[in-house]
This record gives structure tokens, sequence and C-alpha cells, in this order.
């Protein structure tokens, strides 16, 4: 039924409008920024926090499960950047030039910094205060978007990264953002980055999300990409938070025309998790890939939205993600491919499949196809099940035990997207994460 | 290769105009005044002398539906309805108390179903069919004109067998006990703002009971169709397969061509105890508008089975190439253990027609099983969408679906949308999807082409290997229909 009925403002809903009203004048940015901010709020305050009745929200409804709204939190102290020092060290076998995060405070002083040809590297709440051109360009304007969850962070956005990679460069290192909430109390975080890669740029982005555990901290990030014609950017991301955490990711890219784009997402910790990726191939006969993986437990949540809008022709992308789920985690993926009339010769496949270890597990997915142009060729797979009692009969009748053949069963089953990475040290910090939450179930 | 055969020698036939039942019956109509309120129910309810609880579930249910608000979630769009400028009760004027045989049935009436195919003589079949040797195919026919039902056939014979077939405003008076037992207890008259006007002003509809350990002698039928202007046409279907019973069910719809659209708001409510199995097909044909989207019928229709009883079946099969807006999504609730569900569809738009449609298997029960396939053609300028729920609850171990949804475009200003959601509770449940989405690929054409076929006769062939699956589950007499209704489908749209 329709949701036009007027929604009493939750304690969440409050609180943030506190917050915004409080840190408004303090939060960087030119008066264009700060005006629009304000319009920002405006719009995530009309309609409230995200509910099931908002169709892309169905199954993670925010109004009930975010209960309220922490206070902004305050930059890291020496302590706290010095403990982030040691933070990302899942990928520490990666050659990659490191980038800190802590607090949601982009921290120069632990960070690479290095220069490099084509690279430029600054603070988004320099950028913001400073008016940067590209930042100003291209805020909020890579993808429009009218979700929520989204305008409340271009309201409350602190810091967060720049990277500009210039026209033709192609980056000798991955770069790793370390996101580390080093906190002692609940608080919120709301980071905003931008990476922009001009024309046959190339560039690979690694981040990483950690934070204690037990504490209800907020995340509300957002990263923005522009691959430029012939660009090649893939990004990796781990959202390890700590146990109580909620964090909101949205990304937003949108692609030229023959490049190479791939996002890899996989969700290790938080006890809420949602990562919304709107990517739009804008430009003819690019190839994207889009894969992802929940390695869930307890009572955690992980939702996956994802739209992959195809509005030039001839393009190609592949979608692929997996969900293992304990205990009574709840795991969502709602994935849609959208094809523009324009986007003749699309060449769209979409796979999801869950995996369902325990009686009080959930998967949910909502698998979409929206399709405008004739000549496509377009699919979505999407299965959901216990692991196959035979495979496991197989490994077991050759003398392995139940629970090293449920391992190495879940292992291949979410290998299988982890093979989809092109990094092989990449590709081994994340199987060495898998084969952790395995060793953690026994 | 006959069927294929079939096919294009329809292509080659069809008329310019490619709506053949969109002709209007002059009869003389007693309408209810324009407009909703309490008055108007309390004026159906009067003109079928129900008794008082049925008056009052329908009060209530309007009291219910006051308070709602119409669903936006589909993918379809159209101006906000004028619910006061509609008519909620046409019937033909007829003397005394109804038609006591065919032969008080107003002979442009009985013209009328002549025209359209369909056998109101116990003594006819269905046009089209060839008779097969020695006994012909006898089915049942109850037809539906506008708000009431006009004549029902073969009610001897039914009766013979146990089995209850007749309108649902008979049924009230004849079985109330059963009518009171079973009516809103799938669809409640709180379920959804279409399903809840219905229950407010649902004027006929049918109502079938197969007792015990019958299997139904032979097919049943209703035939709907909305003759007079502005009128809406709520109907009220229930069957009810009891223990071990067997019963296969078809629906077919008409309506004349008209500039404004009308409304079509009808709930069908099936119930199978243990061992009983339902097979409801319908081939849907309303008056789908002009090629600019100027008239038509919106459809807006709660169809959903409940497989009450142990190892039940309820079989959804459709065809929908009719209607300016569909809006339809026959479900099963797979309540008791062992049961199955299967939905088998072909949605074909073509013009402006938009069809959001789909089904909801929803497993109760342990060992449930159910099947979806549908497949979606769209062409001209119009919008098709499919929208599914497959959920599992914490009790359905061992749950099993598949699920398959092919669309088919043809020509560039068209949408095919896929839309499935899939809830899993149940780790012991087994659940796969897949869908596809392409147009007809050149090399298929040219191949046929090449053979001697014009492009439109290739189409036809095409199209024909794409819904064969679905064709082959509908009972033999409404395939040969259909077929030809999808090859006029799509008539015009290539080239």
């Amino acid at each position: 039924m329709a949701a036009a009925v007027h929604l009493m403002k939750t304690p969440a809903e409050l609180a943030l409008a506190e917050t915004f009203a409080a840190a408004a004048d303090r939060l960087p940015g030119t008066p264009d920024i700060a005006a629009g901010r304000a319009a920002a709020f405006a719009q995530f305050s009309a309609r409230g926090l995200p509910h099931r009745r908002v169709e892309a929200w169905r199954y993670t409804d925010l109004r009930t499960l975010m209960r309220d709204a922490a206070p902004l939190a305050a930059p890291p102290d020496a302590a706290a950047k010095a403990r982030a020092g040691g933070k990302g060290a899942l990928f520490a076998a990666v050659a990659a030039r490191r980038l800190y995060v802590v607090n949601g405070a982009f921290v120069p002083g632990l960070s690479d910094l290095s220069p490099e040809p084509g690279l430029a590297i600054l603070s988004m709440a320099a950028a913001l205060a400073q008016g940067d051109p590209l930042v100003a360009g291209h805020l909020g304007q890579v993808v429009p978007s009218d979700d929520a969850v989204l305008a409340l962070n271009t309201a409350l956005m602190g810091d967060g990264v720049v990277i500009h990679v210039a026209k033709g460069t192609a980056l000798a290192r991955p770069i790793h953002i370390v996101h580390v909430a080093d906190l002692a109390a609940p608080a919120a975080l709301f980071v905003r980055s931008l990476l922009v890669a001009e024309e046959e740029a190339s560039v690979s982005l690694i981040e990483t999300h950690e934070g204690p555990a037990d504490i209800a901290y907020q995340v509300n990030g957002a990263l923005e990409i522009v691959a430029g014609d012939g660009a090649r950017v893939s990004r990796v991301k781990v959202t390890a938070e700590g146990s109580a955490a909620q964090h909101l990711a949205s990304l937003s890219a949108r692609v030229g025309a023959e490049a190479a784009f791939s996002e890899a997402g996989f969700v290790l910790g938080g006890a809420l998790v949602r990562n919304q990726l709107a990517i739009r191939l804008d430009g003819a006969d690019t190839v994207a890939h889009v894969c992802g993986a929940s390695l869930l437990s307890g009572r955690q949540h992980a939702d996956t939205t994802l739209v992959m809008e195809h509005a030039a022709p001839r393009c190609e992308s592949r979608e692929a993600f997996r969900a293992v789920l304990d205990g009574a985690a709840r795991d969502v993926f709602q994935g849609r491919i959208a094809v523009r009339q324009a986007a003749q010769k699309t060449d769209a496949r979409m796979m999801s499949r869950a995996l369902l270890l325990s009686d009080t597990a959930e998967a949910n997915a909502k698998p979409e196809l929206e399709i405008f142009a004739d000549d496509v060729q377009c699919g979505h797979g999407c299965t959901a099940g216990a692991l196959d009692a035979n495979q496991k009969f197989y490994l077991m009748a050759r003398g392995i035990p139940a629970t090293e053949a449920e391992a190495l069963l879940i292992e291949a089953f979410v290998g299988e997207v982890v093979d989809q990475i092109e990094d092989e040290t990449v590709r081994d910090a994340l199987m060495g994460a898998i084969r952790a939450f395995l060793l953690a179930r026994r | 290769m006959a069927a294929v055969q079939e096919t294009i020698e329809q292509v080659r036939l069809i008329d310019v105009d490619q709506y053949k039942y969109g002709f209007e019956t002059l009869v003389d109509t007693e309408k209810a005044p324009k407009g909703l309120s309490e008055d108007i129910i309390r004026f159906i309810s009067a003109k079928k002398n129900e008794p008082d609880w049925m008056l009052q579930w329908r009060l209530d249910a309007y009291a219910r539906w006051l308070t709602m608000q119409a669903p936006d979630w589909a993918r379809v769009a159209y101006p906000p309805i004028d619910y006061q400028d509609l008519y909620y009760y046409a019937a033909p004027k007829k003397g005394g108390n109804g038609p006591k045989s065919l032969d008080e049935v107003d002979p442009e009436i009985l013209k009328t179903y002549e025209k359209l195919g369909i056998p109101l003589r116990e003594q006819e079949i269905l046009a089209g069919v060839e008779r097969p040797e020695g006994e012909p195919r006898k089915i049942a026919v109850d037809a539906v004109f506008d708000s009431v039902s006009v004549a029902t056939t073969f009610k001897e014979e039914l009766k013979a067998a146990g089995v209850i077939f007749m309108p649902i405003s008979e049924a009230l008076h004849e079985h109330p006990n059963l009518v009171k037992k079973y009516l809103g207890t799938v669809v409640p008259t709180t379920d959804n703002y279409f399903a809840t006007l219905n229950s407010a002003v649902f004027s006929d509809g049918s109502f079938v009971y197969i007792p015990k350990g019958v299997r139904c002698p032979m097919e049943l039928s209703t035939y709907f169709r909305i003759n007079e202007k502005n009128t809406g046409q709520f109907e009220r279907t229930l069957i009810i397969a009891d223990e071990g019973s067997y019963v296969s069910y078809l629906e077919g719809c008409t309506a004349p061509m008209r500039d404004e659209n009308q409304l079509h708001a009808a709930v069908v409510e099936l119930v199978a105890m243990d061992d009983a199995e339902i097979k409801y097909s319908t081939v849907q044909n309303w008056y789908p508008g002009d090629a600019e989207g100027k008239g038509g019928i919106y459809n807006f229709v709660t169809k959903r089975g409940d497989c009450r009883g142990r190892n039940s079946k309820i079989s959804w099969t459709q065809v929908e190439t009719g209607s300016a807006i569909t809006w339809k999504y026959p479900s099963c609730i797979l309540r008791g253990d062992n049961s199955s569900g299967e939905f088998y569809s072909i949605a074909i738009s073509n013009g402006r027609q938009q069809v959001d449609s789909g089904t909801k298997m929803i497993h109760l029960g342990k060992n449930t099983s159910s099947r979806i396939i549908s497949k979606g053609i769209s062409a001209g300028r119009s919008q098709n969408t499919y929208r599914g729920l497959v959920s599992a609850h914490r009790k359905a171990t061992g749950a099993r679906n598949f699920t398959n949804c092919d669309s088919l475009l043809i020509g560039d200003e068209c949408g095919a949308h896929t839309v499935p959601y899939i809830e899993t509770r149940n780790p012991l449940a087994q659940f796969e999807h897949e869908a596809t989405t392409s147009k007809i690929s050149e090399d298929m054409l040219f191949y046929a082409m090449q053979r001697g076929l014009s492009q439109e006769e290739a189409v036809a062939l095409v199209v024909n290997g794409f819904v064969r699956d679905v064709l082959q589950q509908l009972p033999m007499e409404f395939a040969v229909e259909a077929q030809k209704l999808i090859s006029i489908s799509l008539e015009g749209s290539v080239g």
C-alpha cells in the first residue's frame, strides 16, 4: 500500500536534525557547499529514514534498525592516530600506498603522500573549504540519486580523500585507504571521498573499514568515482567493522567509453552493513565487473543493493555475489540491471547465490532486470539453499571430517567471486580472511 | 509442425481490425445509479436478495476500503480513477426471476456468445476445436455478462456427480454454509485496495465445490464479458476442491472497444484440501485500447490459491494478451505438507499496453514445491514486467522452487522488466531463479526467411517456440485459442 501516511519523527531522526542544526556552521565548505548541505538535509528530512515501504530499502528497515543517532565523532587525538598506524593489516602483503582516515578524518601525517607524477591527493575537508573545482564539479553529480542515506552524507560529510589521477597515468601501486574507527563511545562518522581517473588513467583502490567491537558507532560513507574514457579503475572494499557498528555506504560511479571498471565488496564485520552501489556505464564498449561476498554470523544484517545502469551501447557487465550465512544472520541482495534505450547490444549477466548454514539464517534476494532496449542479452540467476549434501558426502567418504568438508565447500563457494579479482596478493589476503571466518565457525 | 502451421494461417487471416471481440451488444440493461456509497452496496445486496451477514461483510469491506490507498508500487502508470464515475451494477433486463432455461435468455446475448465462440447450448462444443473420435469433450460454461451470470450449462450432469457449479449469487442461497465457510478465507476483505473494493461491490462470479474423492467429469469454465459503458466488473470466483478431488477450470474474458477505460477488479479464491488438485487456466483478452493507448480495460485482479491440505496441488496457467493495464499476481499459499504450486504464464503486450504480472509462491509447509515459468513478450511501445515472490518460512523444510522468466523484446520502443523477490528463512529450502531478456535473433529470422517465410511468419514461428512450454500446460481447447490470440496480439509489431 502507498506510504503517503505521515510518519512521526523517530528519536534517530530528531537527533540527526539536532546534530545538523548544531554542526551546520562548523562543517567544512564554501557557501555553495553549505547551501548544498542544507538542501540535502531538507531532502532527507522530508521523508525521514528509509523504511520497508521504500522499495529500495524493503529488506533493511532503517527506521527500525537505526534506533538513535550518535553524535558526530570528535577529531582523533594523537594516541588514536598512533594506534591507527597498525591497521589495514589484512592487506599488509600488498605493496600499496596507504592513506589513513581515522574517525572520519583524513590523517596526512600517517599517510604515504610521497609524490608520484599524475597523482594528486587532497583531504576532502580542505577541498570543501577551498571550493576545490574538482570537488565542486563532481560532488553529488556523478550519479544523481535521491537516496536518503546519501543525502544525509551530503549534509553532514566531514572529511575523506580526494584523489585525482591525470590523463594517461598508470599508478605504480594500488592506493589503500585504511578507515579506522577508534572510539570509546558511540559516535557517527560521515566520510565522503572522490576519485577522478581521467582518460586512459589506471588506478586500483583498496578500502578497509575497521573499528572497536561492542561500541555502537555509525559510519555513513560515500565514494564517488569518475572514470574517463579508456580508464581502468578497480576497487576492492572490505567492511570489517566492529560487532555493534552500523555501516552505510554509497558508491556512485560513472564510467566512460572503452573503459574497464571493477568493484569487489566483502562484508566480514558490522552489526548492520549496507553497501549501495550505483554504477552508470556512460560510454560505449566498456566492460564492468562487479562482485561481492558477505560472510555473516550471529545477528549480523548485510545488504548489498546494486544498480548497474547501461546507458551506452555495446557495454558488457558481469555481476556475481555470494552470501554465507550462519547463526541468525540476514543477507539482502538487491541487484538491478537497467538498460536504457540507447544501450543496444548490451551484454549483462548477474548471478547471486546464498548459502544458509543454520536454521535461523535468512536470505533475501531481488535481482531485477529493467530493459528498454531491444537488442540485448541480459540474464540473471539466483539460488538459495544449504550446502549440497552429496558434495559433502563425497569429501567425507574420502576421510575428510565434516567441518573440514564444509569449510572446503564454503571456501570454493566464495572463492568463485574472489577469483575475479586481478591482483593476486589481494586475492590471497581475502582468501585468508575467508579461512579465518571458517575457523571461527568451528 | 501442425501448431506452427496453425499460427502462420492465423497471421495470414488477420483482419485489419485486430481486436475481433470489440463489438457491442445492444440489450436493455438495468443499472445501479452511478457512484459508490453504502446505498449502492445495499442496492447490489438487495438485488441479489442476500442474507444479512453478506451485506454486513460488504459494508465492513467498504468501510475498510475508504481508509485505504491505491497501491503505487507496480510499474504501471494511469490517471487516478474516479470511483464515483462508475456504475457498479449493470445487468441485462429480464422479466420475473431470471431465465429458467436458455430459451428465456435475450437472443441478443445468445448471439453475443455465439459470436465469441462460446457454447451455451449443451450440444455444442467450443468453436475451433475439432471433435475428437467418439464422445465430444464437454465443457460446462458459466457466462457472466456485466454484473450477472446469464447462463450456466451442464448443471444437471454436474449435479449427478455431486459437483456444485453455479453463479456465486445463487450459491449464497442454495449453499450458504459452504460460501460462508470459505469466502474471504484466502483473500481476506482487508487484503489489498482492489480486493477490498471487490469485497464491497462484487456482483457475480462462479462458485465451484468438488466433493471428496470426485474427479470433475468435465472442464468447467466461466466466460466474462463486459458490455455496458462506464461499468466496472467485479466478479468473485470461489473454487473449493475437497479431499482427493480434481477440477480443471477455464476462464475467458472480452470487452467491446471503447474510448474510455473500464475497471475490472476481480477476486479469485481457490482452496485445495488434502490430495486435491485444481488447475486454473485463464485466457485474458480484454480490450487493450487502441494503438495510441486510448481506452481499454484496467485489469486489477487478485487471484490466490490456498493449498490447505497435504499433497494438494494448485496450478495457474495464464495467457495475458488483452487489457490496457494488467495488475495481477495469481499466487499459491503452500500450507499443506508436500503441496505444490505451479504458475505458467505468457504475457504479451503491444501498442501502449502495460503489464505488471507475476506470482507469489509462499512456502509454509514441509517439502512443498513450486515451479514458475513466465514468458513475457513486449512489442510496440508497451511495458511488460514480471514481478514474483518466492518465500520459504522457518518451517518450510525441504521447500523447492524453480523459476524461469524469459522476456522477448520486439521493437526498440518497448520495455521488459523482471523483478523477482526471493526470501529464504530455511536452510533446507532450495530456490533457483533464472531470467533472461533478449530479442529475436537476426540469425533465427534469417534462417526462417531464407526458407521462404515472410518476416511476420518467421516472427510467429519464433514466438511460438518461445511460449511453447506454457502453451503445453493449457487444456487442449484453450491451447488452440491461445495460440491464435498470440499471433493476433503481435500483429503489426514487425516491420
